[in-house]
């Protein structure tokens, strides 16, 4: 059997990997693109705890399943954002989009 | 090692290659087709985890609703940034170096718990998680709150989304 340890760290670094992601691209799809893979590693923790826990108690799966609903809806307004942002501004680069700073 | 073993070495090794793949490639459209490939090997490593739920719901929902939304909203912006220019801001080595170090602080965390190199108990024969998962979802005992919370969540999303996202002058004057 995989000892959870294995699931664990590789977790972590699909984690790390979109939190690289999310930190360095200029483009904003890209950007949600990293929060994607970020919300996926905190999915395989759920799952790996409820595997290595106690079966019967379906806790982690129900977490999954809420994170599935809250990336979706996540996904849908980032992207809805995005567009409007496009269509007033003529620019997807995250740094560009400055109007509420001053 | 045993089969297991081997089979989630390579799917790890795949993901985590796929997932490099998207934070790193230049073409948006690559990066949401390697982000595909990405999903692909979790929906994997739920189904060594028997979790076969949740690994249809990645597949459904993710790869066939929310890679798609990916795609067409890459193909709606493309005009600005093609393939040209940068396409990491200049303070790209503080994420990485970032990164890393989030990455040792979870290792490091993880090497001091105790649990760590414990299996997984025996799945009892005859168990469905399925039907299970399904109780626990619908029961007053269980989990419907959060259930029904996150209904609304997705309600408020979809209409926020088309408000966000309407612009009242594209019927008259085309942009």
């Amino acid at each position: 059997m995989v000892p959870i340890s294995w699931y664990l760290i590789f977790a972590a670094a699909l984690f790390c990997i979109g939190l690289f992601g999310v930190l360095s691209r200029r483009n904003a799809v890209a950007i949600l693109l990293g929060v994607e893979l970020m919300l996926n590693a905190v999915n395989i923790n759920l799952a790996a705890f409820w595997r290595y826990g106690n079966v019967t108690q379906m806790a982690g799966q129900v977490f999954a399943i809420i994170v599935f609903a809250v990336a979706a809806a996540e996904v849908a307004v980032g992207l809805a954002l995005v567009i409007s942002v496009y269509r007033r501004r003529n620019t997807v680069v995250a740094d560009d989009i400055d109007m509420m700073k001053w | 090692m045993t089969p297991d073993q081997i089979v989630f070495i390579i799917v790890a090794l795949v993901t985590l290659g796929s997932g490099f793949m998207v934070v790193v490639t230049r073409n948006l459209i690559h990066a949401a087709l390697w982000l595909v490939a990405t999903l692909f090997g979790v929906a994997i490593v739920y189904t060594l985890l028997n979790a076969s739920f949740l690994a249809v719901v990645q597949v459904v929902v993710y790869i066939g609703a929310i890679a798609i939304l990916f795609i067409f909203a890459v193909m709606l912006t493309r005009k600005d940034m093609r393939d040209s220019g940068p396409q990491h801001n200049k303070n790209w080595w503080f994420g990485a170096l970032l990164a890393v170090l989030t990455f040792g602080g979870l290792f490091f965390l993880l090497q001091g718990w105790s649990g760590m190199s414990s299996t997984a108990p025996a799945y009892p024969s005859g168990f469905d998680a399925i039907s299970e998962l399904g109780n626990a979802l619908t029961s007053p005992t269980g989990y419907v709150l959060p259930f029904e919370v996150a209904s609304v969540l997705l309600v408020a999303a979809l209409v926020g989304a088309v408000y966000v996202a309407f612009n009242p002058r594209s019927g008259k004057s085309e942009k």
